[in-house]
C-alpha cells in the first residue's frame, strides 16, 4: 500500500501571544503532518490554538518559532508579499461567515482569486461556471450574496475557495453559521473535494458530527495535541 | 493586480446616505471654487476681447488706465500726420482723440449709485472700432448732448432707456441709442462726440489716443518713435495688450477663489476623512479577506483610494453643473483699472470645469488617503476577527 505524501509538516511550531505584560501560548511545540489528500478535522475547545494553527498552515499568521512546511514550502519564511502571491495560488478558504465582498455578485466573488492570475476574462469565466456548477449554484451566479441563503452563500465561498484549484483548502467552522440541512450540504461538498477530488482538506470545528465527515481528527488543548 | 472597479464604485454608491454629506461637502467647495473663478475668467475675458490687433492705443507715460491719462491737444496734431499711420480712402489719417469721464449715476431700483466711464469719441474713433455697434436707436449727432449707452448698463441705470435724459454735474445727456460691444470693455461705456464730452466737462485734455499704422513695420516704428520722442512723454501699445493688462480686477477676485477654496476644502478633506475611515471600519472584515485572497496591501490602499476619488468626483461634477447654472449670467462690479462699474458674464469654461474636477479628486483623495492606509496597515489575523 502506497503511503501518501505529506502536504504538511509542522515542527516544533509554537505561538505565543502578548496581551500586556502576560504572554498567552497558543500554540506549544506542535509537530504533526498531514497526508496530501486528507480531509483533516481540528477539535477542541475554544482557545485551545485550532484556529491559530489552521491560520498558520494557511500562511495567514506566523508562529513564534518551529517550521511550517507545505507542499514543500516553509511559509513562516516567506515575506509578507511573497505570502500573499502564495495563498492565491495554493490555499483555499472558507470561513464561519461565508466572508464574501456584498457588492459583488456570486459570480464576482468566486472570481475574485482569479484576477490575480494571468488568465484571460474568457478562460476566467469559464472556471468560474465550472466550480459554480460543481456546488449546484449555476442558476445563482448573478446574485449579491443578500440575495442567498446561509447555505447557499457558503457554497459559493466554497467555490471561490476550490476557483483557482489549489491542493490545499482550510475551513474555519464552516458549518458555524448554518442549520443543520445547510451544514450537511456542505460537509458533504468538503467530503467530496478530499479524496475523490485529491484536495486535502483542514477544518476546525466544534461539532464531533462535522467532524465524523473527516477522515482523521486531531484534538488540541492548551495549545497542545492530545490526541 | 488591483481590485475590479466595480468593488470600488459599488462601495461608493451603496452607503450613499453616509457618503450623501460628503459629496454635498465636495460639491459645496467646488461651487465655490469655479462660480468664483468663473467671475474671473469673465472679467479677464471682457479685457481680453476688447480691441483690434492692428491698432496703437497711446497714453501719458506712467498713466496705467486711460481713464487716468492726460494728453495735451497739441499733441493730437503733432502725431495726426507722421508717415507711418494709415489713411482711410478720404485720405485722413486713421487717428482718434478720446476722452474718459467717469460720472456717478444712480442705479436701477434704488440700488444705490456708481460710477460710469463716459467715452468722448471723434467718427474716426468709432471707425477703429467695429466691433462696437448700434444695438437700438441711433449714434449720438456731433454738436448735440446725446449719448449712446452700454445695452448692457441700461438694465442696470436709471434713465437708461432710449429717449429719457440724466443729469451729472451741470449736464444733461439724453440716451439716443444703446451699443453692443461684443463681449468686450465697451460693453461697460456710454459714448458721446468727443468735443461735447470735453466741453460739458470742462476738460482741455484728451485721455488717449488710438492709431491705425499702415502695416505691422510701420506700427513698430510708430511705437518706437512715440516713445523716443521727448516732446510727447507718451506711451504706445498695441490696443489688445492694453486690455490683456487691465485684468487686474479679476486678481482679488481669483484670489479669494482659491482661499475660500482652500480653506473650505479642508473642512471637505476632513468630511470625507471621516467617511472613509467608517467604511474601512465597518469593512474592516471585507479587507481582511481580499487579503487572505491574496491581494497585496497596495491593491487594497488604492480600491480604497478609487472610492474616495469616484465619491469627490460625483461632488466635483455637483458643484461644477451647479454653477453652471450661472454661466452667462451678467453681473457687473467696481473695476479697479478705471473705478467703474464693468459689466461682464459668468465665464464657465471647460478648463474651469476639468479644473473643478480635479481640485474635487484631489481632495477626495486627501481625505482618503490616511483612512485607506490605515486598512492596509492592519494584520490580515486581526482584520478577520473583527466584527
Amino acid at each position: 500500500m502506497d503511503i501518501p505524501e505529506p502536504i504538511v509538516t509542522v515542527r516544533n511550531l509554537s505561538k505565543i501571544y502578548a496581551q500586556g505584560e502576560i504572554q498567552v501560548t497558543a500554540l506549544n511545540q506542535i509537530s504533526l503532518t498531514i497526508a496530501a489528500g486528507e480531509f483533516l478535522t481540528l477539535m477542541g475547545p475554544s482557545g485551545s490554538g485550532k484556529s491559530t494553527l489552521l491560520h498558520i498552515i494557511a500562511g495567514v499568521d506566523r508562529p513564534t518559532s518551529g517550521e511550517c512546511l507545505v507542499q514543500g514550502v516553509d511559509v513562516t519564511q516567506l515575506n509578507e508579499s511573497e505570502l500573499a502571491d502564495w495563498r492565491n495560488q495554493n490555499v483555499g478558504f472558507v470561513f464561519q461567515t461565508f466572508n464574501l465582498i456584498p457588492v459583488l455578485t456570486a459570480f464576482e466573488n468566486v472570481e475574485l482569486p482569479l484576477l490575480l492570475t494571468r488568465l484571460g476574462s474568457a478562460q476566467r469565466r469559464r472556471q468560474v461556471e465550472a466550480v459554480l456548477d460543481l456546488v449546484g449554484l449555476s442558476d445563482r451566479m448573478h446574485h449579491l450574496p443578500r440575495q442567498l441563503s446561509g447555505g447557499q452563500e457558503q457554497r459559493v465561498a466554497i467555490a471561490r475557495a476550490l476557483v483557482t484549484d489549489p491542493k490545499l483548502v482550510v475551513a474555519d467552522e464552516p458549518t458555524g453559521n448554518l442549520d443543520s440541512r445547510s451544514a450537511q450540504e456542505v460537509l458533504g461538498l468538503l467530503q467530496s473535494l478530499s479524496r475523490p477530488a485529491g484536495k486535502t482538506v483542514i477544518m476546525v470545528t466544534h461539532d464531533p458530527k462535522a467532524a465524523a465527515f473527516g477522515s482523521r481528527s486531531i484534538h488540541l488543548e492548551k495549545g497542545e495535541l492530545t490526541r | 493586480m488591483a481590485l475590479p472597479l466595480r468593488y470600488s464604485f459599488r462601495n461608493a454608491l451603496v452607503r450613499w446616505r453616509s457618503t450623501s454629506a460628503t459629496v454635498l461637502g465636495i460639491a459645496l467647495v467646488v461651487f465655490v471654487f469655479v462660480l468664483l473663478q468663473s467671475l474671473a475668467a469673465g472679467i479677464e475675458r471682457s479685457s481680453g476681447n476688447t480691441g483690434d490687433p492692428r491698432n496703437l492705443l497711446v497714453v501719458r507715460k506712467g498713466s496705467t488706465a486711460e481713464s487716468a491719462s492726460l494728453i495735451a491737444r497739441q499733441n493730437f496734431q503733432d502725431l495726426r500726420y507722421l508717415p507711418e499711420i494709415a489713411r482711410n480712402p478720404q485720405g485722413e489719417p486713421l487717428m482718434a482723440a478720446d476722452v474718459l469721464v467717469l460720472v456717478n449715476l444712480p442705479r436701477r431700483q434704488g440700488a444705490g449709485e456708481a460710477n460710469v466711464l463716459l467715452r468722448g469719441v471723434t467718427p474716426r474713433g468709432m471707425e477703429l472700432r467695429p466691433q462696437v455697434r448700434l444695438a437700438a436707436g441711433r449714434w449720438f449727432e456731433p454738436g448735440h448732448r446725446e449719448v449712446v449707452v452700454s445695452a448692457k448698463l441700461a438694465r442696470r441705470f436709471e434713465h437708461f432707456d432710449i429717449g429719457q435724459s440724466f443729469r451729472s454735474g451741470s449736464a444733461t445727456l439724453t440716451v439716443v441709442g444703446w451699443l453692443e460691444g461684443g463681449g468686450s470693455a465697451f460693453d461697460s461705456e456710454c459714448w458721446l462726440d468727443a468735443d461735447e464730452c470735453r466741453s460739458l466737462f470742462e476738460r482741455d485734455m484728451y485721455s488717449s489716443f488710438l492709431i491705425r499704422p499702415r502695416d505691422a513695420a510701420a506700427g513698430e516704428q510708430l511705437m518706437a518713435r512715440i516713445e523716443a520722442d521727448r516732446r510727447f512723454k507718451l506711451k504706445a501699445e498695441r490696443e489688445v495688450d492694453y486690455y490683456r493688462k487691465q485684468t487686474m480686477t479679476a486678481a482679488p477676485i481669483k484670489w479669494l477663489g482659491n482661499f475660500l477654496a482652500v480653506t473650505m476644502s479642508i473642512g471637505a478633506v476632513f468630511a470625507a476623512m471621516n467617511t472613509m475611515y467608517a467604511a474601512v471600519g465597518s469593512r474592516t472584515r471585507e479587507i481582511g479577506t481580499l487579503r487572505v485572497l491574496g491581494f497585496r496591501r497596495r491593491s487594497v490602499v488604492l480600491a480604497l483610494l478609487l472610492e474616495g476619488g469616484f465619491l469627490a468626483l460625483i461632488g466635483g461634477a455637483l458643484g461644477c453643473a451647479v454653477a453652471f447654472y450661472w454661466n452667462g449670467y451678467t453681473t457687473a462690479t467696481m473695476g479697479f483699472e478705471t473705478f467703474s462699474e464693468i459689466v461682464f458674464e459668468f465665464r464657465i469654461t471647460p478648463r474651469l470645469v476639468a479644473e473643478g474636477l480635479l481640485f474635487a479628486v484631489m481632495v477626495g483623495l486627501a481625505g482618503t488617503f490616511l483612512p485607506a492606509l490605515r486598512a492596509a496597515r492592519l494584520p490580515v489575523i486581526a482584520a478577520l476577527k473583527s466584527l
